[in-house]
């Protein structure tokens, strides 16, 4: 194993990182804002709605990450749609993230205790009032943990743009790759970089989870 | 007349729970509701707070038809606080809050005034010094107490019950009635849903009892327990006293 590469490719690396992380960040802000909509679809009493937020939700899931990002790539461009390659990159994550922050903002919301919901509405408060006073704080401690875990898949799932020519961590990892011949010992540096994003994420999930458990208990 | 019920029905699908209830409630009076499970004693009490939609029969809250379409549901709940078997206390809102939430969003209470009010419920159900708590840490005798303690925030005019006792351990269930009777003497009009007929009998002013969706019986406690017409009303006290 050879890694004298590194004291000249180590740039690489940092810009691979730095966009790897400005793209997973964009598409989870817009994951979040679709997978919202999207819950609130599927809970919705209109069959319009609902039937769209679940056909939408079932293809997402039921479909390759690789299949999206080629849809989004190539399909909307022979519709005449442009996209930068940045932007596709960006809305096929986030096409995808969305199914997946949906079914957690859902679960969220469902889990809210159904009794405290009647006996707010019992003292005469307002369905809009109990879902802001009762229903969207609770929701809210319910989903953060699970949004997180997203927010790590959603990380590791950019590696996928570098098919698409985004100059990620995984794009400029071939590139040493191909600079510098070594087939093997660039993708292990690739590996431990995720790996740390993740890990250091987890470890971040684990204390929030504990502060959110802690202010149940108050004690 | 605090409360007319007119053939009330209601259906869960194709499940009849009530089959026609016709009853008078009258201002301070304890009526106490009783009836084996899933007789539609719950059910009864629910829709008496629009809780459940009746499908058919009125009923008529001083005054006003509830179960017309025009009324304005929120502030009918207004006039009856609710007290429920899971007491039901907001748990991401400490006591104080959840005393105070109501009074201020619905009634648009000014801070301090909900406070006071709050402070002086807190103390008549002996919670005062709850008042920064989280519900997690009280016991469910202290939660029953304290949702009771919410309910008459908004000043009720009537207060149900719906099994008030029956999630509670055994040695907890007495500072729960202690209240409720407390709740009685100070001439609430109130509904009572339980299986306490200790409660029943010391308490209640009448009692319904309640099978397969219709009232069966009514009379005054002593009566009733002592001297049942109906047969089934017999089989039921035979297996509950």
């Amino acid at each position: 194993m050879k890694f004298e590469f590194l004291t000249t490719y180590w740039p690489f690396y940092i810009e691979g990182l730095k966009i790897t992380i400005i793209y997973s960040v964009f598409a989870v802000i817009f994951g979040i804002i679709l997978g919202v909509m999207l819950a609130l679809m599927k809970l919705s009493k209109l069959k319009v709605f609902k039937a769209f937020a679940v056909s939408y939700i079932n293809f997402v899931r039921g479909t390759p990450i690789l299949v999206q990002i080629y849809i989004v790539y190539f399909g909307l461009f022979s519709f005449g749609i442009s996209l930068a390659d940045s932007t596709a990159g960006i809305v096929a994550l986030a096409i995808n993230s969305g199914a997946y922050v949906a079914e957690i903002v859902r679960a969220g919301i469902e889990a809210v205790d159904r009794g405290q919901i009647e006996a707010a509405r019992s003292l005469g408060m307002s369905h809009f009032a109990t879902t802001r006073l009762l229903v969207i704080p609770q929701a809210i401690k319910n989903i953060l943990p699970a949004l997180c875990n997203e927010f790590i898949v959603t990380t590791k799932n950019t590696s996928m743009l570098s098919i698409i020519g985004i100059h990620d961590l995984m794009y400029n990892t071939d590139t040493i790759r191909g600079n510098t011949l070594l087939a093997f010992e660039p993708l292990i540096i690739a590996a431990i970089i995720y790996f740390t994003i993740s890990y250091v994420l987890t470890k971040l999930i684990g204390m929030l989870e504990r502060r959110l458990k802690a202010s149940d208990d108050r004690s | 007349m605090m409360i007319e019920v007119r053939n009330l029905k209601k259906n869960f699908g194709k499940n009849q729970v009530l089959r026609g209830i016709d009853v008078d409630i009258h201002k301070g009076e304890v009526v106490v509701v009783i009836g084996p499970s899933g007789s539609g004693k719950s059910t009864f009490l629910r829709c008496l707070n629009l809780l459940e939609t009746p499908n058919e029969g009125s009923i008529v809250v001083e005054g006003e038809t509830i179960t017309d379409k025009r009324a304005d549901v929120n502030k009918i709940r207004q006039k009856m606080g609710m007290v429920f078997q899971q007491f039901n206390l907001f748990s991401n809102m400490n006591i104080m809050r959840n005393m105070c939430v109501a009074p201020m969003t619905v009634k648009k209470a000014e801070k301090e005034k909900a406070r006071e009010r709050a402070i002086e419920l807190l103390r008549r159900v002996g919670l005062e010094e709850k008042a920064d708590s989280y519900p997690q840490q009280l016991s469910g005798g202290q939660k029953q107490r304290v949702a009771i303690a919410r309910a008459l925030a908004m000043d009720p005019d009537i207060m149900l019950f719906d099994e008030p006792t029956s999630a509670l351990d055994p040695e907890m269930v007495g500072e729960v009635l202690a209240v409720m009777k407390e709740l009685a003497a100070s001439g609430m009009t109130m509904i009572v849903v339980t299986h306490e007929m200790g409660f029943a009998r010391e308490v209640g002013d009448r009692v319904l009892f309640i099978d397969e969706g219709k009232i069966i019986e009514e009379n005054e406690p002593k009566q009733l327990f002592e001297n049942p017409q109906n047969q089934r009303t017999k089989d039921f006290l035979a297996k509950v006293l």
